[in-house]
């Protein structure tokens, strides 16, 4: 699976990047076989243009973008970009960082690929992207409010929809549940349910 | 006269079509919106997202094995592929080998996903066309993959079979020797769809030149799997950064020379005769390593046999703790991709060394290449729209997620 070999081309590719680009790559680090350059967010589309456009790189085709939030971080989103190169087949991914207010660089210029990729990230999380050409929604239902994929974001939604046979039409309201989602906490070995069941407070009263 | 002056200055040859949600060339539920003039397309909005069930968040809040059968939702043309994806991840983070008749029954499978896939859009894409005796003798033979998928794991269709380490059950050998049987049959079933097809005048008129991909197209908007393959390009992850036991089987990868509709249909034709050698040398394979486990034994992935649980208090207590808690994954990141039938399906898994993922993003491959649909179609005719997306090779339980 993993060789010596590919270890070593990845870092002789590394060392190539960070030395081309030293102002866009804050680090990089080989993690099972794969390549994660830690960049800067304003560098982003000229570090991405290089990936794009250098020879030893040849990194052409776009395969993913998608955000990942850590609400406990300053700036809490990470957008990760996977490339692809079919001539020198290999794969790298390009991490930056950013928060609720600061738009990303675009790379739709670079790649028309990305445009649905970077409507999706701001619609599952509100990252915002600097000159997008078309910056909607994408997965969600028309008139949604919310960013889904935020881990703030509960996993019922806040909405849910049916359609009301009194009306003869399609209803939004607020989610009633019959029963709590139960979510158990599996690393300390003292505590079961996180979710409060009715009768819980009694315990504390007592 | 003075009254049609009016209509002369507007453009009445320019209006706006709302095709779908519920239109049977939709291959789902997708709704565009068409700018015409005339007949020819000048743009096309793709408003997708109806089938949206939120797969990344909930996977979140499931345990890895629990996450598992959410993967058969996804392209639910070929649901043992994408669990197959998942399962790499994970054992890409954990860092183990799945026994080798595992691997064996995990690319049969694979294969006739690969099968049912292609059986389901050639014969859907030809009767976008106007067709509709050949996806009949599709789906006669797809529903005999069905009960194969079956009897591998008691569902047609969301089998929930493969696990990290391997697969769920052993095969019986009455069914790998029945697959064998119908691998002997098919080729023959494929001539005679061929034969109403490929050569069909109408079908060429309809295909041969339209919906072209270049290699350009290719690059700037990230098209994998037969997208590529039709173009002349032999790009096909089993073959060029090969998992599980890709590397020791003999297949050809079919390439195109147009990048046409046309070429694409052919492709995917030549590529399920690949499939077939595939299952072939699988069976082959797995009858000269003769029987073996099919899950890893002996780790705390797999779990402990039924009869260990009636007398070892230890293997109760596993078996408890994997179904109730799962298994935990290191600290760490990866991206697993598998060629899927329809392109390069990818699994981006962000681990926190919990029992549940952190994030898990799902790189569909037909994503990219609906959004290439105003690119690809600008241009060509209204009927040409239906054609091109026919052959795309688009599930919406993908898209969506």
């Amino acid at each position: 699976m993993v060789t010596m070999m590919d270890t070593q081309a990845l870092t002789d590719l590394a060392a190539h990047i960070e030395g081309r680009m030293p102002d866009a790559v804050r680090s990089w680090q080989i993690h099972v076989g794969e390549l994660t350059l830690l960049a800067e967010r304003d560098h982003i589309v000229p570090l991405l243009r290089f990936l794009r456009d250098d020879q030893q790189c040849n990194f052409e085709s776009f395969v993913d973008l998608c955000g990942v939030d850590y609400p406990e971080r300053s700036e809490r989103f990470e957008v990760v970009y996977h490339l692809l190169s079919m001539r020198m087949n290999h794969r790298i991914r390009v991490r930056i960082r950013t928060d609720e207010e600061t738009a990303v660089p675009s790379c739709v210029p670079l790649w028309p690929a990305a445009n649905w990729f970077e409507r999706e990230a701001f619609d599952m999380y509100g990252i915002q992207f600097a000159d997008h050409p078309d910056l909607r929604r994408i997965l969600t239902d028309y008139g949604f409010e919310g960013w889904p994929l935020r881990k703030d974001f509960p996993l019922t939604g806040h909405y849910e929809v049916r359609y009301d046979d009194l009306e003869k039409r399609v209803i939004y309201e607020p989610v009633k549940l019959a029963q709590e989602y139960r979510n158990f906490d599996f690393l300390s070995p003292w505590e079961g349910m996180t979710t409060v069941i009715p009768g819980d407070e009694k315990a504390k009263e007592g | 006269m003075a009254d049609t002056a009016h209509i002369a200055d507007m453009d009445d040859r320019k209006f706006t079509l709302n095709f779908g949600p519920q239109h049977p060339a939709a291959h789902g539920v997708l709704r565009m919106i068409l700018d015409l003039d005339g007949e020819i397309v000048t743009r096309v909005d793709s408003h997708i997202g109806l089938l949206h069930r939120g797969t990344e968040k909930l996977l979140e809040y499931k345990t890895y094995l629990q996450g598992m059968p959410y993967f058969d939702r996804l392209d639910y043309c070929s649901p043992m592929n994408q669990e197959h994806a998942w399962c790499l991840a994970i054992e890409k983070l954990l860092g183990v080998e799945v026994p080798r008749r595992a691997s064996l029954i995990r690319v049969m499978y694979s294969e006739i996903g690969r099968i049912m896939s292609h059986l389901l859009n050639v014969g859907t894409g030809v009767m976008d066309v106007g067709a509709l005796t050949p996806i009949t003798w599709c789906f006669e033979e797809r529903e005999k993959l069905c009960v194969f998928y079956e009897r591998a794991s008691g569902s047609r269709m969301h089998a929930a079979y493969f696990r990290p380490g391997g697969v769920h059950q052993d095969l019986p050998q009455r069914l790998i020797d029945d697959i064998a049987t119908w691998c002997d049959q098919f080729p023959g079933k494929l001539d005679q769809i061929e034969g109403l097809v490929t050569e069909n005048r109408i079908f060429k008129q309809r295909n041969v030149d339209i919906g072209v991909v270049d290699q350009r197209t290719i690059l700037d908007w990230g098209f994998s799997g037969v997208m590529v393959r039709g173009s002349g390009l032999a790009w096909d992850l089993r073959r060029s950064q090969p998992y599980e036991c890709y590397s020791e089987l003999d297949f050809k990868v079919p390439v195109g020379r147009h990048g046409d509709n046309y070429d694409r249909y052919v492709c995917r034709m030549d590529e399920m005769r690949e499939s077939v050698k595939i299952i072939l040398q699988c069976i082959d394979l797995m009858a000269k390593d003769g029987p073996g486990p099919v899950l890893l034994a002996g780790s705390k992935l797999s779990p402990p046999r039924r009869a260990d649980m009636k007398n070892s208090m230890e293997a109760l207590i596993h078996h408890f703790k994997l179904y109730t808690e799962g298994f935990h994954v290191p600290e760490g990141e990866c991206y697993a991709a598998i060629e899927a039938p329809k392109g390069e399906f990818g699994v981006y898994l962000v681990a926190d060394g919990t029992n549940r993922p952190y994030r898990a993003k799902i790189r569909a491959p037909g994503y990219p290449h609906l959004q290439a649909m105003d690119h690809l179609c600008k241009g060509l005719q209204l009927a040409d729209v239906s054609a091109v997306l026919g052959t795309l090779d688009i599930v919406f339980g993908e898209i969506d997620r």
